[in-house]
């Protein structure tokens, strides 16, 4: 299930990308972010109680919507654009 | 010769860069967005085709003139987009671009960092669905979509409606707006409102449109509690419970101010914005004498301010380097601002600080998200005699998370202020640290 509803400019070209391994697809002009709540519901587990979590505050600040991408890099999701072909892996996060 | 730099391209930022163009010094802008024009003013992607008018509505002529200036500036000055800047010392302020680092030396500073949204946590509101009220407003401005199929808007503030309104606007279902200032509060301000007609005629438009178009609107309505396991599915205020699968929630706007503190900036307390804020004059110099602030970010004035105060603090660092500037302007610009203010007084009578949150606040609530510290915990530390916010941050990490206590900061002050009996003003604020936002490993600083 998807957690973001898409309302408006849905008319743009699709990018393939896979997510935890398995094949999604996003838009072109997708935030990392859009791209994954628009057919996943969460991007990343707690630090602290693997608890669910799906960003926050959209804007860079909050710190709470990071991704891991193929190479290691960890990224903000609501502030990276999606590119084709990406594999981006959600973090289960952690227990105390 | 070192350059004026200014951080932040919202705005203010923008305002500032082409003051000082105008008078023939070439400034370095830096912004971390892709595209710049701020929170408010934020642009969609290149290739996204609404409309002006669809995503700013009546601030549409504002958010293009502003965009435009941008784009004007972009080619002749020292833009730098997608640039964080992440630490500030000595006349330098250190940034990161993708993952190249560098150091800018600067002569004079303008600092315009924004705001975000001032939030008090309730229950629930880690939960997938939940979002800021900024944030809802980026989903559908940046992204064309609305954080969920049947969607709550909570707490209070201009932005309370405005987003609603948007939301409901452009066909996403809006379960209710609940709004925790009573009507009569709104009432109570506007004379002092009325002195800026235009923007309190946009505000009563929003709310008449929402009632009109069957959006249930409750005044006086505090959300209490956030229901759902995986995520979110329903609300709840007073004896009232409401299904829905969003919620979108905050109270006001909270100012930015990690640089201008890195930078040395003397702080004051602001009963206003009920929150400690850099020192300035009606010009925007700060304590320090080459840092300047302008915008949101030394203080929630809004957009129109924002520009006002950025061409100001411009005008400032002109006069301070001996440039001629027009004393007329300046008086005209300082008119303005302080018309505003007078505003902004009346939109804190109208939208008030709901002051009896931090007692209502429960024990387990979670209160720092980064960390999971619980409203509990905090009020155990103050239990032990601690009252200095960041003395109770060292003992039970609140605040220290990756997002340095911007989402929880001052609801733990307010938490800290209840529980020992002190002010919110005597409890401090928490000290910015470098890197203001977190940084990859092994970055290296190219000289």
């Amino acid at each position: 299930m998807a957690l973001f509803k898409r309302l408006a400019e849905t008319r743009r070209p699709a990018l393939a990308f896979t997510l935890d391994g398995q094949p999604a697809e996003g838009l072109l002009g997708d935030t990392l972010l859009t791209a994954i709540l628009t057919c996943a519901e969460h991007l990343r587990g707690s630090d602290f109680s693997a608890e669910r979590r799906a960003g926050f505050c959209l804007m860079g600040a909050c710190q709470d919507c990071w991704v891991r991408l193929e190479d290691g890099r960890r990224v903000r999701a609501c502030s990276t654009l999606l590119e084709e072909g990406q594999a981006i892996s959600r973090e289960p996060g952690r227990r105390a | 010769m070192k350059p004026i730099v200014i951080v932040g391209a919202g705005p203010a930022g923008i305002t500032a860069a082409r003051t000082l163009l105008e008078h023939g010094i070439t400034p370095c802008l830096i912004d971390e967005s892709l595209r710049g024009g701020g929170q408010i003013y934020r642009r969609q992607p290149v290739n996204f085709q609404r409309s002006a008018k669809q995503l700013y509505g009546f601030e549409a002529g504002k958010a293009q003139a502003v965009h435009c200036t941008l784009d004007e500036l972009a080619s002749v000055i020292d833009y730098r987009p997608e640039t964080l800047v992440w630490n500030a010392e000595d006349a330098r302020l250190d940034t990161l671009t993708g993952d190249r680092a560098e150091s800018v030396e600067f002569s004079r500073v303008i600092v315009a960092t924004g705001a975000t949204d001032r939030i008090l946590p309730v229950p629930g509101w880690t939960l997938p669905g939940v979002y800021s009220l900024g944030a809802a407003q980026i989903a559908l401005k940046y992204q064309g979509c609305a954080i969920g199929e049947r969607v709550a808007f909570c707490g209070s503030g201009p932005l309370l409606y405005l987003v609603a309104y948007q939301y409901a606007k452009a066909g996403a279902k809006v379960v209710a707006v609940l709004d925790s200032a009573p009507f009569s509060a709104q009432c109570r301000a506007l004379p002092a409102l009325l002195g800026q007609p235009l923007t309190l005629a946009k505000g009563l438009y929003y709310r008449a449109w929402l009632t009109a178009h069957g959006v249930a609107v409750h005044q006086g309505a505090t959300l209490r509690q956030i229901d759902g396991t995986q995520r979110v599915s329903g609300i709840r205020w007073g004896e009232h419970s409401l299904a829905c699968d969003a919620v979108a929630f905050a109270h006001a706007l909270r100012s930015e101010t990690q640089l201008a503190d890195l930078l040395g900036c003397e702080f004051a307390w602001n009963d206003l914005n009920r929150a400690w804020l850099p020192q300035r004059d009606s010009a925007g110099r700060s304590s320090v004498a080459q840092v300047y602030l302008a915008g949101d970010g030394a203080g929630i004035m809004g957009a129109d301010a924002a520009q006002w105060a950025g061409e100001r603090a411009a005008l400032a660092v002109l006069e301070d380097i001996g440039r001629g500037v027009d004393q007329r302007r300046i008086r005209r610009l300082e008119q303005q601002l302080a018309n505003i203010q007078r505003f902004r007084q009346g939109l804190e009578t109208a939208f008030p600080f709901p002051e009896q949150w931090a007692a209502q606040a429960p024990d387990e609530l979670t209160l720092c998200r980064c960390e999971e510290v619980s409203v509990g915990e905090v009020r155990a530390v103050v239990d032990e005699g601690h009252w200095e916010i960041n003395r109770v941050k060292a003992h039970c990490r609140v605040g220290m998370g990756r997002c340095q206590g911007r989402m929880c900061g001052l609801a733990a002050a307010e938490i800290v202020a209840e529980r020992s009996g002190r002010s919110i003003e005597q409890v401090g604020r928490l000290r910015g640290q470098a890197p203001i936002k977190p940084l990859p490993f092994g970055v290296q600083v190219q000289p």
